[in-house]
């Protein structure tokens, strides 16, 4: 097939750039000036001089690092900035994409395939962002027996459930969205409103496999949310807290697998169960009931609810961290305050200061904050990649093995732990009062 | 087992009378556009999660192969019979060729009969491993996908430097096959058997050792030895009830009895025993292959010189040949004419649905899947 170039005309292109120009002035003027000055309501203005800032002044102030830096570090400390970027959404999504390549290549790479190869160029990289502008141009189908408010609400439901989730994880200390002091309540409060929505999606699709997936899934979280919060019983007895940074910071020591491995195990197959990941994918089960509960879902609903099932998996990743392997608490890899000797020493920021100054909003990170972070991210992938290999391993349980997996052997195996935790209090050892 | 198990006899439901309805009981309609259902429908009943009634529906796929064959001749009659099984295609040839060239008196060549066997057995390797992927992919589990269709491959390569064609060889010919073996073909033939020999082990690994696997097809589906020979069933699944019938053995054709293999016999009739058997049958594939490969004719004329428009006798013959889904049979009835006056193809698959069910009914839901396809069943093949 030939390709025709279009005859040049320069009138064209002089109105193309005109044109351009137009609507750059205009959604700059409607749109951008609007939003660059709600966010700076959002920020405390700091005193610099003697004087104190107003937005006006805060363009000029962009122009000098030791104006600009406080401000950044003002926004970092907001709450919006926790919520959208760092250790809330923006960086669980962040993290999630970056578990959705993993698992693709690394079954690939045990299944005799290449998995995503051509997208993006370097190993399909890009192919997620494929699949999701994909599903965003697909046509959303309703099922015309469904019930519409319900079945509409179900992915956004979804996805905020998985997010609210995301924020009670503290990543780095003192960076945490929802630092409440009934962390770990919060935790299991909005755990129970997973199966409430997977029975509302298979309720109102108002069809047969969808509605077997719903019910499915009922089963299986409820029947496993027992064992999992029996299982973190003990940590709470020994800890004597429920805020999830207190439990962090209990073990500069020690983390609590090494007291409790029975525990971690069993919190862990209730994860991969809580999951619906396989070997515990029954509500999707493809074979037996087509998508189980995602069936009539379509196009960006699908996308909605696949973004919350692995912001949730980040969660519960987390969680496992955070709980067992001693959350941020690690060596110290970063250097302590390295920013603001490192950026001052030989900058000259005005032509006539050659003194080495000591600019005001430095350091942005702490360093305790940036080795927590890595120490976190560090066991979380790894907690993660032991969550992703059972799919390539082991086939599906079917649904009374499943039960039987929960009610006889986990909670029987969660009553073990919480009596090894009992132990350890009364003998002294650890806990409230405790020795160590 | 749960305490809550129906009644193996249908006698909730006999039949077809699909018009009494109970609120307990909801009906499925698995397929045709099911992921988990192949080119049928079967319709189940199920009261909570387990079965009370099934009727498969098969049919989706009729292309009339058989009426087809009445107006062609012997020779064009081949491309278009091996279309019901593609990854079988050999073996669906086989009875075929058998019938013909005992019906126009036809003396086949030495060397030809050892490189039938040859193809035939590949061919039955690489049946078993699509049928086996798509048996990982219904019990949920990916890499039992993947693995067999990647060493598939290595089979898929040997058929395609004998016959020229990755599927759909039509290799096959009355009065031998259509043209000799490629120089040093058994150098490579032995090598990549014994490879694929290797890899097969690792499944056990994977799959046939794997305690999930285990607890969800063990004591499922239950064939007893007598309800295996009632029903007629074919193949793997009878053999996996402890019946010991291999058509190679029993009836051999070609160069079979000088060949050195066994037949795999299980006693348990489950879905484990069943999926085990074809596995199984593989490695006696790899012994007959090398086998052939040492007893064969280094050299020789592989093919007869047929005239052009081969007219049979006022004879019938029905020859049947072990293909990878049970015994295959052709039944070719003659008029002196150049085409057959009928021909009757009669296909392990549709003798294995027979007992679907048999087994389903009182079967959990999430069972279907591994029952249903340990069944040994090729939708395409039965509706022919």
């Amino acid at each position: 097939m030939s390709v025709i170039a279009p005859k040049f005309r320069l009138g064209y292109l002089i109105k193309g750039i005109t044109d351009n120009i137009f609507w750059i002035i205009v959604l700059m003027t409607l749109i951008g000036i609007p939003v660059v000055q709600i966010v700076l309501i959002y920020i405390d203005f700091p005193v610099i001089d003697g004087e104190i800032w107003n937005p006006f002044r805060v363009f000029d102030a962009m122009t000098h690092p030791e104006r600009a830096l406080p401000l950044v570090k003002n926004f970092m400390q907001t709450d919006l900035f926790k919520i959208v970027a760092f250790p809330g959404f923006g960086f669980a999504a962040l993290i999630a994409a970056a578990v959705i390549f993993v698992e693709r290549k690394m079954l690939a790479k045990l299944q005799l395939r290449v998995g995503p190869f051509y997208c993006g160029k370097v190993e399909g990289i890009l192919q997620l962002m494929g699949d999701g502008l994909k599903l965003i141009s697909k046509e959303i189908i309703i099922p015309a027996k469904a019930d519409k408010p319900i079945f509409w609400a179900v992915p956004v439901l979804f996805a905020a459930t998985a997010g609210a989730f995301v924020a009670l994880i503290p990543v780095a200390p003192g960076w945490v969205v929802a630092d409440i002091d009934l962390g770990l309540l919060a935790v299991f409060a909005v755990i129970g409103f997973f199966p409430i929505i997977t029975v509302l999606a298979g309720w109102s699709s108002n069809s047969k496999f969808p509605f077997i997936g719903g019910i499915r899934a009922l089963y299986q979280m409820v029947s496993f949310e027992i064992p999992l919060i029996l299982s973190l019983l003990g940590i709470v007895m020994l800890t004597g807290t429920l805020n999830l940074s207190e439990i962090v910071e209990s073990q500069v020591n020690f983390p609590w697998i090494i007291f409790m491995p029975i525990g971690a195990i069993v919190f862990f197959i209730c994860i991969l169960a809580e999951l619906e990941r396989i070997p515990f994918d029954l509500p999707e089960a493809e074979s037996e009931i087509v998508a189980g509960w995602l069936t009539e879902l379509s196009g960006m609903m699908y996308g909605l609810v696949q973004l919350g099932s692995y912001l949730k998996l980040y969660a519960f990743a987390g969680l496992f961290v955070v709980l067992f392997l001693g959350g941020w608490n690690g060596p110290s890899v970063f250097p302590m305050e390295p920013m603001a000797k490192v950026i001052t020493d030989g900058i000259v920021i005005m032509p006539d200061a050659l003194v080495i100054k000591d600019i005001p909003g430095l350091p942005l990170f702490a360093g305790e904050m940036i080795n927590g972070t890595i120490w976190f991210i560090l066991k979380t992938a790894a907690v993660i990649f032991f969550i992703l290999l059972p799919r390539g391993v082991f086939p599906r349980v079917r649904i009374d093995l499943l039960l039987k997996i929960g009610w006889y052997k986990l909670i029987v195996l969660a009553f073990v732990n919480i009596f090894i935790a009992l132990a350890l209090v009364y003998s002294g050892i650890i806990g409230p009062g405790g020795i160590m | 087992m749960s305490s809550h198990v129906y009644p193996k006899e249908k006698e909730i439901f006999p039949g077809l009378q699909l018009e009494k309805v109970d609120d307990r009981i909801m009906t499925l309609n698995v397929g045709p556009q099911h992921p988990g259902s192949g080119h049928m429908r079967i319709i189940l009943k199920v009261d909570g999660d387990y079965i009370v009634h099934c009727d498969p529906d098969p049919g989706y796929v009729h292309r009339g192969e058989e009426k087809m064959a009445e107006y062609r001749n012997y020779i064009t009659n081949i491309p278009h019979l091996e279309r019901p099984v593609i990854h079988d295609s050999c073996n669906i040839l086989y009875p075929y060729c058998l019938g013909v060239e005992e019906l126009l008196g036809l003396e086949v060549p030495e060397r030809a009969k050892y490189i039938r066997v040859i193809a035939a057995e590949l061919n039955r390797c690489v049946y078993t491993q699509y049928w086996l992927a798509i048996y990982g992919i219904f019990l949920g589990h990916s890499t039992m996908f993947m693995w067999p269709m990647g060493d598939r491959e290595l089979v898929i390569d040997l058929l395609d430097k004998m016959t020229g064609a990755r599927v759909t060889h039509a290799y096959f010919v009355p009065g031998g096959v259509r043209n000799d073996l490629p120089p040093n073909f058994e150098d490579v033939c032995l090598r990549q058997v014994n490879y694929f020999e290797k890899r097969l082990k690792e499944y056990a690994d994977i799959f046939y050792d794997n305690p999930i696997l285990i607890s969800r097809t063990k004591d499922t589906g239950i064939l007893s030895r007598e309800d295996a020979i009632k029903l007629g069933t074919t193949g793997s699944v009878l053999r996996a009830s402890g019946v010991d019938f291999d058509i190679r053995k029993k009836e051999p054709y070609d160069v079979y009895e000088e060949l050195d293999f066994q037949t795999n016999v299980l006693k348990e009739g489950d879905s484990y025993a069943r999926s085990k058997i074809p596995w199984l049958d593989m490695f006696e594939s790899c012994r007959i292959i090398r086998d052939a490969l040492k007893k064969m004719p280094k050299s020789g004329s592989v093919r007869v010189k047929l005239k052009p428009n081969p007219k049979g006798g006022d004879t019938e013959v029905y020859r049947r040949v072990e293909s990878g889904r049970g015994s295959l049979g052709m039944h070719i009835i003659s008029r002196g004419k150049p085409q057959p006056y009928r021909l009757k193809i009669s296909v392990g698959s549709f003798r294995n649905l027979i007992a679907m069910p048999h087994l389903l009914t009182g079967e959990m839901l999430g069972n279907m899947p591994a029952v249903y396809w340990s069944l040994n069943y090729w939708p395409v093949e039965a509706d022919r």
